[in-house]
């Protein structure tokens, strides 16, 4: 089989001359090009085979970034189970975070605010009632 | 020392040449030229890419950006799924990178027989996705004015009970739809793998999605899975059944339980 160090190493390599800013994408539409990223990006991260590779991407870094996909992609439910709510202080994620419809919450009395993601609800509907009773 | 090239693995497969045609017909990251590195009876797909970049700080500076990493993955699974659309394949996980192909060698001996055995489990089928939303946002907008009036506080309350008993309706909907997905597909397929329902900026059309699957399907049954879950499709207003796929077999390539008749 081919040998790495003549494979594409040359001077010629298209690696070393493709345009900027994001030399990794591609021009034109691939196989897989009309995917969803969030179903690619589940699959490609968070499944698949893991072998362990010669490069070792940090493990805090991995984590950060575990993370920072979760919230993209998945649960805010899960990482508010693990504890984590920093996007709660991060403005571009916190209007998503907030959004009212985005979970079921059992019918019933408006409640005090509470721990969690019930409390945000009500902390929620307590400031739309200030708002309209202004 | 670092050479000032790394090989990185898109997938693994059999020998037999299936997956040499499809280096020859694509390209890697940064359109370099894919190449096979055989071991062991086992082929990995692969291209060289620059140490700098696919070195550790370049990687994890690169899967920080949301851009550079949508690049990344793309590529990644267009060369995944061109070469599944040829032949049964292991797909890596993203930035899987060694020194060298000696090293790749080297893991494709030490892993030969667990890759062959998934190869075997895997051969001839594909990875199919269902995601199913639950939609109460029209589901409220169907049965009641969508904003909520100035008025008194009692008639806000009794507004948001109400929406609060739609959205519940959809949820219970939803719910019973993903079962019935899961009931309906269960003779078709070999295994199935629950996703984290997907939430957030990425998270595509309108409602919640509150379940996300994958199932193993055998390619010849491909056609018969998206007919038998026509009927479970838009059969109500508040829930929402999306399928995706064929994929290569992503979330199959660790072994999960099995289910279903093979």
């Amino acid at each position: 089989m081919s040998d790495p160090l003549t494979g594409p190493g040359g001077a010629a390599s298209p690696m070393r001359t493709s345009p900027a800013p994001s030399p990794y994408g591609r021009p034109g539409a691939g196989p897989g090009s009309s995917a969803n990223l969030a179903d690619i990006l589940e699959r490609v991260l968070d499944k698949g085979v893991v072998i362990a590779g010669d490069i070792q991407i940090n493990l805090l870094d991995i984590e950060l970034l575990t993370i920072k996909l979760r919230l993209l992609v998945a649960s805010v439910d899960k990482a508010k189970e693990m504890g984590i709510d920093w996007w709660e202080h991060d403005p571009s994620l916190s209007s998503r975070a907030r959004t009212p419809a985005t979970r079921p919450v059992p019918a019933g009395e408006d409640q005090p605010a509470v721990e969690g993601e019930a409390g945000r609800e009500a902390g929620w509907e307590q400031h739309r009632r200030e708002e309209e009773n202004r | 020392m670092n050479g000032p090239w790394h090989s990185y693995v898109y997938a693994v497969g059999r020998d037999g040449g299936d997956l040499d045609a499809a280096a020859a017909a694509l390209t890697g990251f940064g359109g370099a030229p894919l190449r096979t590195v055989a071991g062991d009876g086992l082929t990995a797909l692969v291209s060289s890419v620059p140490a700098d970049d696919f070195g550790t700080d370049g990687l994890t500076e690169r899967m920080a950006d949301l851009a550079e990493l949508e690049a990344l993955a793309r590529v990644h699974h267009e060369v995944v799924e061109a070469a599944h659309a040829r032949t049964t394949v292991l797909p890596m996980r993203l930035a899987t990178v060694y020194l060298d192909d000696a090293r790749v060698r080297a893991v494709l001996s030490e892993r030969a027989a667990e890759f062959s055995e998934l190869l075997s489990w895997l051969d001839g089928h594909a990875e199919l996705g269902v995601k199913v939303y639950a939609d109460p946002v029209r589901a409220r907008a169907e049965a009641a004015p969508a904003a909520p009036t100035a008025g008194s506080g009692r008639a806000y309350l009794r507004q948001r009970r109400d929406q609060r008993r739609l959205r519940d309706d959809a949820y219970r909907a939803a719910g019973a739809v993903a079962g019935a997905v899961r009931d309906t597909v269960a003779p078709l397929t070999r295994g199935v793998v629950a996703h984290r329902p997907q939430q957030g900026e990425l998270a595509s059309g309108p409602g919640e999605n509150v379940a996300n699957e994958a199932y193993l399907v055998p390619r010849t049954r491909v056609r018969e899975f998206h007919q038998a879950l026509a009927g479970l499709t838009g059969s109500d207003a508040g829930v929402r059944v999306e399928i995706t796929g064929p994929w290569a077999p992503y979330s199959f390539a660790t072994r999960p339980a099995e289910s279903g008749a093979a």
